[in-house]
């Protein structure tokens, strides 16, 4: 097991540099740099801005001195478009409030999505179509439809919510709503087959043919092997939810890293992109390390 | 998100039955018709393709021209109506919904089903081939997938957007290079536990060329795992590009797509113009719907559980 | 919308008055003196206070920055004018007040204006000296600053700030000096009519020496950042908002009225409305296109649209990259002719806006409209001539015109682009659209790679010059039009007494070569709370000062 964690590790060095360099490299070879704009900035001072973020050195230079203030002093340099700010500062002043609305988003996500097993108990009931039906609504229903219904429903018409902006728990609700509908319709779908499989599989059968009461065979043997896969799913989720913040950046004011990212690739900010992009990149990595290890840690029959 | 371990015993049911020597497909066929929701997803596939092709016909105006009478005032006048030939109602600007709607239509069935198609294709032999191969080459080959699946796709999808211009060939490479990697973990799989059999090993024994192994032999047996994997990324397929299209980076105006239209629906949701949002939503749900159901059908179909 | 007009021809007249006067004061004193009392926030008799004196005012994007010197938009700009304060400041009606400077003089040749500070302070207590301003200036022109604003030092006219911009010199060398703590002297190349307007402007502010040293880049955070404006800086969270409170330091603290204002950013215009309408945001300065006549209807009080000092055109390229098709003036014509503005401004945009037939916006001060030929024709007429221009010009459905519109993203860009493109096919011109990201559009405008691009000016001060020095041989000019009458009349115009008419034969030059495609003057169309009173309605520049407003109770 250590072993497998230390490899996992091992490729996950690569895989960074690897998306540094090949963001790195399209950021440049986009037309119109960080400080293209209606006036065109005198050669003095273009050079000036070009020496302050260090875009005058050749490229290989460029990336090894981006690379290497990561890795020695874990900075990734001055943001070009907030002049007053460090990409650190933009992290971290952005990160948490993804990772509170996110973190919220998935907990309800999963409590309501593993009640997907009651459809799969009732296989090919009404009830079982009606979740089945429900969940794909939920998944294809876009997030960026859902917010702006939620904020004309509570902002407007009801005046519950604050219709944006970000503070105490009343402003997570609607960024959290928005966000956990197509998780939890995502897991209640894989619930519901999985528990399908596993009910299906011999040792169900024989837990049965014990006589256990269907309720004690369902949460002591059926349970745990059926949230396997809900838990491989923790890994694609994060990235989702994170893509899903732009959104939710957006639509209520909430300042989290989404909105940064886009307005950053859009206004050639490389610094604030890169940082945001490796971040989520370090991130998909530990997340599905962790995942796996608590895949492995559910089901012994894995070995690495 | 496509549910891996039902793709895992399917994968696995679908190289059992080749052992038998026998086809699973006719047995999938009487099951799949016992699915009414799959019939009728399928029936709503076929009625969206049909829209999709032959509803440019019906409409009265294309889909890039403004109604100078309407223009401005959609709220009032633009609502759909059988008279002046809008359908669907107009846009803003007095375009025709219905023509647009159809042409949306186009944009995002082609969207996702070539998506869907690249990902098929470069999964299918990538996986068939790290799989057959197997040793260094497979190790070397599923560890580049593993690299790249840590990479946050949709970021990179915005960033190739915004660096090299939208254009319908960007979305569709964009799309569908990134959606192959799953796919060619479950082909791989499949790959590994079909090449030990008799009829593969016949056929290496005979000299015939790994290429010609892999093409003939491998990647037909694999038909009923990619079939189900196509069908329920398509989807998915269609999902990015909405969303795509709603950063503003989709396809270029006038042509237009159902993230598109509901992207600009939904601003206007509140100002008298729910049809904006009403129409292209609804083609988008049911052809998401049935894809779905499809996908789920044809699994259950070709892989049954005892329940 | 009847309101509108009548209103906008008040405001012209008004125009026309104060224009009148400033060329008095210029031309008769040498030596001006403003003894005129400082504008503040003045509730009328009768006028009862609202109990909770707060603004919230809407913003599109996070604000980029909060230091003078490299701030580059139009939302920065607004609240940089509630932090900071210059030597001049706006009132509501657009004409330069005295701020820090509570006078100055002119010497003779006009080259050289004296301020005399008043007794201000920063909102840490110290005082503002003549040297925070001398600082600031040199910051700003100071290559090593690398301000993206520096070329303002030398749109103002400040001695040796090209120089100074280019490295040539060091930045002391700067035309601004202070004579002791309380006086300040700047030195110009040349006579500037407009320089005194250029003082309320955010790059001309004063910053405090000792933060910014002790600081760094950090010294504008919320809790480091020292102001002397009317307010301080409480919090600000980067797209979320940024909330001020009333600085009890600055000088006129006892006639500030409203106690905080806090700008917060909605990046979706329709949930901003929404906001609006749910009383989450007091002022919402642009609103969703197309909307504003229901809103009138719906919320007279509220809803209302001024005019803004900003002109949208397209633009042909006329450069050697440029088409063929485009240097024949007979097509550029027919282009121009065929846009029916009418419906841009009454169909699509819906705001107030004006149709334009030239360049300069309608209600900058002191502009003459110029006399042009189309602008009195019907529609149809313009079509025609317009269908019998392009045939003449040799093209036709055996030979149709292609051209490609290139636009940057945007909602309102995209619904104008294809509506032209209707407007276009009605002569026979086969249009493709082309949608770029706005900084790509901007450098593909400035290499020459495009067609006809969607392109807006908008005034950095208050005359006509600001606008037509866009179109100057040598200018920013990214369609590389040239016409050596044009240069010539703009450079009589710099030393001109009586500008005016040089101007107007200036716009009917442009017009009569036609460069560009004139398409709207803008407006904004905005939602204010009816209880908010002393926000600027006749200023053109649009630019506000919370300090002079305040809410009444209702």
């Amino acid at each position: 097991m250590t072993g497998y964690i230390l490899r996992r590790i091992a490729i996950a060095i690569p895989t960074l540099l690897l998306l540094i360099v090949v963001s790195f490299l399209l950021m440049h070879a986009a037309p119109g740099g960080p400080f293209t704009q209606e006036r065109q900035l005198p050669a003095q001072v273009l050079a000036n801005l070009n020496a302050k973020y260090g875009l005058d050195d050749p490229l290989w230079r460029q990336i090894i001195n981006y690379v290497w203030g990561i890795v020695a002093h874990f900075d990734f340099g001055p943001s070009f478009v907030y002049p007053d700010r460090t990409v650190n500062q933009i992290i971290a002043a952005g990160f948490p409030v993804t990772l509170t609305y996110g973190s919220i988003a998935f907990v309800v996500a999963v409590a309501v999505g593993v009640s997907g097993v009651a459809a799969a108990i009732r296989h090919n009931t009404w009830l079982d179509y009606l979740a089945v039906g429900t969940s794909i609504g939920a998944q294809v229903l876009p997030n960026f439809v859902m917010a702006p219904i939620l904020v004309l429903i509570f902002t407007l018409w009801l005046g519950w919510l604050p219709g944006g902006g970000w503070g105490g728990p009343i402003y997570w609700i609607m960024p959290t709503v928005a966000l956990s509908t197509s998780f939890m319709a995502s897991i209640a779908r894989i619930m519901r087959s999985s528990m399908l499989e596993v009910l299906g599989s011999n040792h169900i059968r024989t837990a049965r043919a014990k006589g256990l009461p269907e309720r004690a065979v369902i949460l002591r043997h059926a349970l745990k092997p059926a949230l396997l896969p809900v838990i491989s799913y923790l890994g694609p989720a994060f990235v989702t939810m994170i893509t899903g913040s732009v959104v939710i950046d957006m639509y209520f004011s909430t300042g989290g890293i989404g909105r940064s990212f886009v307005d950053s690739a859009l206004n050639r900010d490389y610094a604030v992109m890169m940082g945001i992009t490796i971040l989520v990149g370090a991130l998909t990595i530990l997340f599905s390390l962790v995942v796996d290890v608590l895949y492995a840690w559910i089901d012994p029959k894995i070995r690495y | 998100m496509i549910d891996q371990i039902s793709m895992k015993s399917l994968a696995a049911r679908l190289s059992e039955t080749e052992v038998k020597g026998r086809s699973p497909w006719a047995d999938a066929r009487h099951r799949f018709r016992r699915n009414k929701a799959a019939m009728a997803s399928l029936a709503v596939l076929l009625l969206v393709g049909l829209f999709a092709l032959f509803g440019q016909q019906l409409a009265v105006w294309s889909n890039e021209e403004i109604d100078f009478g309407i223009i401005g005032q959609a709220a009032q006048l633009g609502g759909p109506s059988l008279e002046n030939g809008h359908y669907f109602g107009t846009d803003d600007l007095g375009r025709d919904l219905f023509s647009r709607t159809v042409q949306g239509t186009q944009v995002s069935l082609l969207v996702g089903l070539i998506g869907a198609a690249i990902a098929v294709i470069v999964g299918t032999l990538y996986g068939a081939t790290a799989g057959y191969l197997g040793g260094r080459t497979d190790a070397i080959m599923m560890r580049l997938v593993d690299i790249m699946l840590a990479i946050p796709y949709m970021f990179v999808l915005i960033l190739l957007l915004v660096v090299f211009g939208r254009s319908m060939m960007m979305l569709f490479m964009g799309i569908g290079l990134i959606s192959w990697l799953e796919m060619s973990r479950v082909v791989r799989g499949q790959t590994l536990s079909l090449k030990n059999h008799e009829f593969i090993e016949a056929a290496r024994a005979t000299g015939v060329s790994t290429w010609k192994i892999i093409l003939r032999h491998i990647v037909p047996n694999l038909l009923g795992v990619v079939a189900v994997y196509a069908t329920l990324l398509v989807p998915l397929m269609i999902l990015s590009e909405s969303f795509i299209s709603f950063l503003g980076l989709g396809v270029q105006e006038p042509l237009t797509s159902w993230g598109a239209l509901i992207a600009e629906g939904s601003g206007t949701m509140n100002y008298g113009t729910l049809w904006q949002l009403a129409f292209p939503l609804f083609f988008f749900c049911i052809t998401l719907f049935a894809f779905f159901f499809v996908g789920d059908g044809l699994r259950d179909a070709l892989d049954p559980k005892d329940r | 919308m009847n309101g509108i007009t009548i209103w906008s021809e008040m405001f012209t007249m008004w125009n026309r008055e104060t224009h009148f006067m400033k060329k008095l004061i210029l031309t008769t004193a040498l030596i001006g003196a403003l003894a005129a009392p400082a504008f503040a926030a003045q509730p009328t008799e009768g006028e009862k206070l609202a109990e909770k004196q707060e603004l919230n005012f809407w913003i599109l994007d996070a604000l980029k920055t909060l230091d003078p010197g490299k701030n580059t938009d139009r939302e920065g700009s607004d609240a940089l004018r509630q932090l900071f304060e210059g030597l001049m400041n706006e009132d509501v009606t657009g004409a330069v007040v005295p701020g820090v400077a509570e006078s100055y003089e002119v010497s003779e040749d006009q080259k050289t204006y004296t301020f005399k500070l008043r007794d201000a302070k920063w909102s840490n207590g110290d005082p503002v000296t003549a040297n925070d301003f001398v600082y600031a200036w040199r910051r700003v022109a100071d290559p090593a600053t690398a301000s993206e604003y520096a070329w303002f030092m030398e749109l103002m006219n400040v001695a040796n700030a090209t120089e100074v911009t280019k490295g040539e010199k060091k930045p002391e060398e700067l035309g601004i000096k202070a004579i002791d703590d309380k006086t300040v002297e700047v030195t110009l190349i040349a006579p500037t009519p407009y320089f005194l307007k250029t003082l309320a402007h955010p790059a001309t502010f004063p910053v405090p020496q000792k933060v910014i040293e002790a600081e760094g880049d950090n010294w504008t955070q919320a809790g480091k950042l020292v102001s002397n404006g009317a307010y301080k800086l409480d919090q600000h969270d980067l797209g979320v908002q940024a909330v001020m409170s009333r600085n009890e330091n600055y000088w006129d603290n006892e006639h500030t009225v409203l106690n905080m204002v806090r700008f917060v950013t909605v990046n979706d215009q329709n949930i901003g409305l929404t906001r609006y309408l749910a009383g989450e945001i007091d002022w919402m300065d642009r609103t969703p296109a197309g909307q504003f006549p229901r809103l009138l209807q719906e919320y007279p009080d509220q809803a209302i649209s001024v005019p803004d000092a900003c002109s949208y055109a397209y633009l042909f390229n006329m450069s050697d990259k440029g088409p063929e098709s485009l240097k024949d003036i007979r097509v550029r014509q027919a282009l121009s002719y065929a846009v029916d503005r009418d419906i841009i401004v009454d169909k699509v945009l819906q705001g107030g806006q004006r149709p334009a037939y030239w360049w300069t916006h309608w209600a900058v001060e002191g502009f003459q409209q110029p006399d042009i030929e189309m602008a009195g024709w019907t529609q149809a007429e313009r079509v025609e001539k317009a269908k019998a221009l392009l045939a003449e010009a040799g093209y036709g459905p055996d030979n149709p015109l292609k051209l490609t519109i290139q636009y940057n993203t945007s909602d309102d860009h995209k619904k104008l682009a294809v509506a032209v493109q209707q407007f276009w096919k009605q002569i026979g011109v086969q249009v493709e659209l082309a949608n770029y990201e706005w900084k790509v559009h901007t450098d593909r405008l400035q290499n020459q790679d495009f067609e006809v691009a969607r392109y807006a000016w908008c005034a950095d001060y208050n005359e006509a010059s600001t606008f037509l020095d866009y179109f100057r041989t040598g200018g920013y000019n990214n369609g590389k039009w040239s016409n050596a009458e044009y240069d010539k009349l703009l450079e009589e115009a710099k030393t001109a007494a009586d500008t005016g008419p040089l101007y107007k034969k200036a716009e009917e030059v442009l017009i009569g070569d036609m460069a560009m495609v004139p398409v709207y003057h803008y407006a904004k169309p905005m939602m204010v709370k009816a209880d908010l009173r002393g926000w600027p309605k006749e200023n053109v520049m649009n630019d506000w000062y919370a300090k002079d407003m305040y809410r009444v109770a209702q």
